[in-house]
């Protein structure tokens, strides 16, 4: 086991910019995830790790050693590729048993390897089969056990569990965790699927045009995204957005559009005080949002039309449109309300969000 | 009573409306779409087949109708030193060629798989010696392999190789090379270009898979690429085999069979035999002969195809 250092990687492909100078420093142990957008680079930055595509500029460490010029082979790491790579013509024993024969392993001992990640794995009934033969969740396990029987000192994950169905994606998700947990191996992850990256990944890589957008733990990047673009890529339902102007209307610090007027939150006075007169978005999570009881202060709330109530049986989802902004509230189950009927809406002062309408990023306190 | 009434009603309108489409029975719909091709494969290959069955066991000369003669001529060939040697060229030729086109071809194959520029064009280009008519291009080779004029000589002169001019198509070993290396040069197009398709259907996730588990890449040629490709090589093999074991126009136009029959093979003689000679018997029965051989490389070939399509 191993640490990853990726430091100021670019890639080129002729003249397309893939990777824009990414950094990362992953810890031994440690299960990253890289999350975003299809074409950001995710897969080829995992691939130069591999030592599957080249690195055009900067270096890729694992453990102490610079493995820029490594090939794969070399490398010691494992990949779980997102169609899985099994080798058509071999039993799956043999697929699992590949890498251990390249490597000279003697065959007591691959074969007790190949038992010890097929018991693990539940495949061990289906070791002389061929891969055609198996469902896709099976050749899943067994890429899976291919990966394991070596025990690398990295694994590389590209999407490996966007070609399963939604129930057995769930069902491995499960036990990827579980499999890392019981095993430790330092793992790079890759995927598309925010849902995935937040219960999978101790930490999370949030990856946009090439570059990283965000580093954190889940719940940070969830609480504290620094860009508008985290914030409305993590989380599901996404964070709703309005385009507000700041102002100061005599006793603090107010963000106002052409359907609502709120009052900016406390702890976001200080630093939102530069932004006076300039646009800026104003941002909250559906769960921040309920239905105002009159209990809360008028500027703490606003008025919206309900469009459409999703009755998700735990929680209800109101889409509803806020003058020129469409939001998600997610209100109480008991709560009746109509399409077209006119509401008021609170929303959580303390998890409001606002962001710099020009570099949108994020407004701290 | 009504009900069971109405529904037998509705059934004979079903049955006859069914009796006014005869091509919406699969069967009939078969037959017709079977019919041109076994109209042309009955009109080319059946018919002159069987005729040739016919006159290889009669005595049927140019202008003379002939008796039926039983097995005579087949009883003649299995003494004819010239049939002798025409079945070891046949099988000779058949083998070194397709040694040579397969190992040629694949590896034109993996460079043309590869990324690289004017990548289309290459592969295209690799296409002329199986575009251009075989005929001619058995010409310009004939002109190359002349002792006194040709490019070859000179060359090999030139570079200081050989001291006297080669007289390729004189000698019959030098000769059967020539034919060979001309059988060659037109085959590995079709292995290359044939192969080149095989292989791109191997998606490259398995070679990069075999990379990290630590396969170099001559292991990695061994364990994934050659197995899964093995059942395109065998198909293309197979039709190799066929036509090279029947090959006509190269030896044809090269050497006629020469010098002192050393190049005949099957189709050569045969023609000799029939046409040449006039002797349309037993060139028949030279033809002919060819069959039970093909036909087992045939058999052997299909059931190796099929053990490895089922793997
Ligand atoms: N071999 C290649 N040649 C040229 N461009 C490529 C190549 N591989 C990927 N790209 C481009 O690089 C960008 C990043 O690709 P990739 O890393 O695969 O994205 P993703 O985040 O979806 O995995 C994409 O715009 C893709 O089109
Ligand atoms: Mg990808």
């Amino acid at each position: 086991m191993a640490t990853v250092s990726i430091r100021e990687v670019h890639k080129h492909y002729d003249d397309f910019h893939a990777v824009k100078g990414v950094s990362l420093e992953i810890k031994d142990h440690e299960f990253v995830v890289l999350v975003g957008p299809s074409g950001c680079g995710k897969t080829t930055t995992l691939r130069m790790v591999a030592g599957l595509e080249s690195i055009t500029e900067g270096r890729v460490l694992i453990g102490d050693t610079v493995v820029n010029e490594l090939p794969p082979m070399d490398r010691d790491i494992a990949m779980v590729f997102q169609n899985y790579a099994l080798y058509p013509h071999m039993s799956v024993y043999d697929n699992m048993a590949f890498g251990l024969k390249m490597r000279k392993f003697d065959k007591a001992e691959i074969k007790s390897r190949v038992a010890q990640a097929a018991d693990i794995l539940g495949i061990k009934d289906h070791l002389h089969r061929k891969p055609r033969q198996l469902s896709g969740g099976q050749r899943q396990r067994v890429a899976l056990g291919r990966a394991i029987v070596r025990n690398p000192q990295v694994f590389l994950f590209d999407e490996p569990l966007s070609n399963l169905d939604a129930k057995l994606r769930v069902q491995m998700r499960v036990e990827l965790k579980k499999l890392h947990q019981r095993l430790g191996t330092t793992a790079i992850y890759v995927t598309h699927d925010q849902v995935e990256a937040m219960t999978l990944g101790d930490r999370v890589v949030v990856m946009k045009d090439g570059l990283i957008q965000q580093v954190g733990e889940p719940l940070d990047l969830y609480n504290t995204p620094a860009n508008k673009y985290v914030a409305g890529f993590i989380g599901s339902p996404a964070m709703n957005f309005a385009d507000v102007t700041i102002a100061n209307n005599g006793s603090g610090l107010v963000a106002t559009n052409t359907a609502m007027s709120i009052a900016v939150p406390e702890h976001l006075a200080a630093p939102l005080g530069p932004h006076v007169g300039k646009p800026a978005t104003f941002g909250i999570r559906p769960e921040d949002l309920r239905l105002a009881d009159g209990s809360e202060p008028q500027h703490q709330t606003f008025e919206a039309v309900v469009e459409v109530a999703e009755q998700l049986g735990s929680e209800i989802l109101l889409d509803v449109t806020c003058g020129p902004s469409s939001m998600v509230a997610s209100v109480d189950p008991t709560v009746r309300v109509k399409p077209g009927e006119k509401i008021r809406l609170a929303f959580n002062p303390k998890r409001a969000h606002f962001f710099d309408g020009k570099s949108e990023m994020a407004v701290r306190g | 009573m009504a009900v069971a009434a109405s529904t037998s009603t509705s059934e004979r309108v079903i049955v006859a409306k069914a009796k006014w489409r005869p091509l919406e029975n699969e069967r009939n719909l078969a037959w017709l779409l079977l019919l041109p091709t076994m109209v042309l494969l009955g009109l080319f290959i059946a018919y002159p087949f069987m005729r040739g069955l016919l006159l290889s066991v009669t005595d049927t000369r140019v202008g003379i109708p002939g008796e039926f003669v039983g097995l005579a001529n087949f009883r003649r060939l299995a003494s004819d030193p010239i049939f002798h040697a025409v079945v070891w060229n046949t099988c000779w030729y058949t083998l070194v060629t397709t040694i040579f086109k397969l190992g040629l071809g694949l590896w034109l194959a993996l460079l043309l798989n590869r990324s690289f520029k004017f990548k289309a064009f290459t592969r295209a280009f690799i296409l002329l010696p199986f575009i251009i008519p075989t005929v001619l291009s058995t010409f310009a080779w004939k002109w190359m392999f002349d002792p006194t004029f040709s490019v070859l000589n000179w060359m090999l002169y030139q570079t200081g190789i050989i001291r006297v001019a080669i007289n390729w198509l004189g000698d019959g070993d030098l000769a059967m090379l020539s034919i060979i290396i001309v059988n060659i040069w037109r085959g590995v197009p079709f292995f290359a270009i044939s192969l080149l398709a095989g292989l791109q259907t191997i998606s490259p996730d398995l070679n990069e898979a075999a990379a990290i588990d630590g396969a170099r890449p001559l292991q990695r040629f061994w364990y994934i690429t050659w197995p899964l490709l093995l059942p395109v090589t065998m198909v293309v093999m197979l039709f190799s085999v066929i036509q090279t074991f029947a090959d006509f126009q190269i030896v044809y136009v090269m050497t006629g069979g020469g010098p002192a029959n050393a190049t005949h093979l099957f189709a050569t003689y045969a023609y000799q035999l029939g046409v040449g000679t006039g002797l349309l018997s037993q060139g028949a029965a030279v033809s002919l002969a060819m069959f039970p051989i093909l036909l087992l490389i045939v058999i052997v070939q299909l059931l190796y195809i099929r053990r490895v399509e089922v793997r």
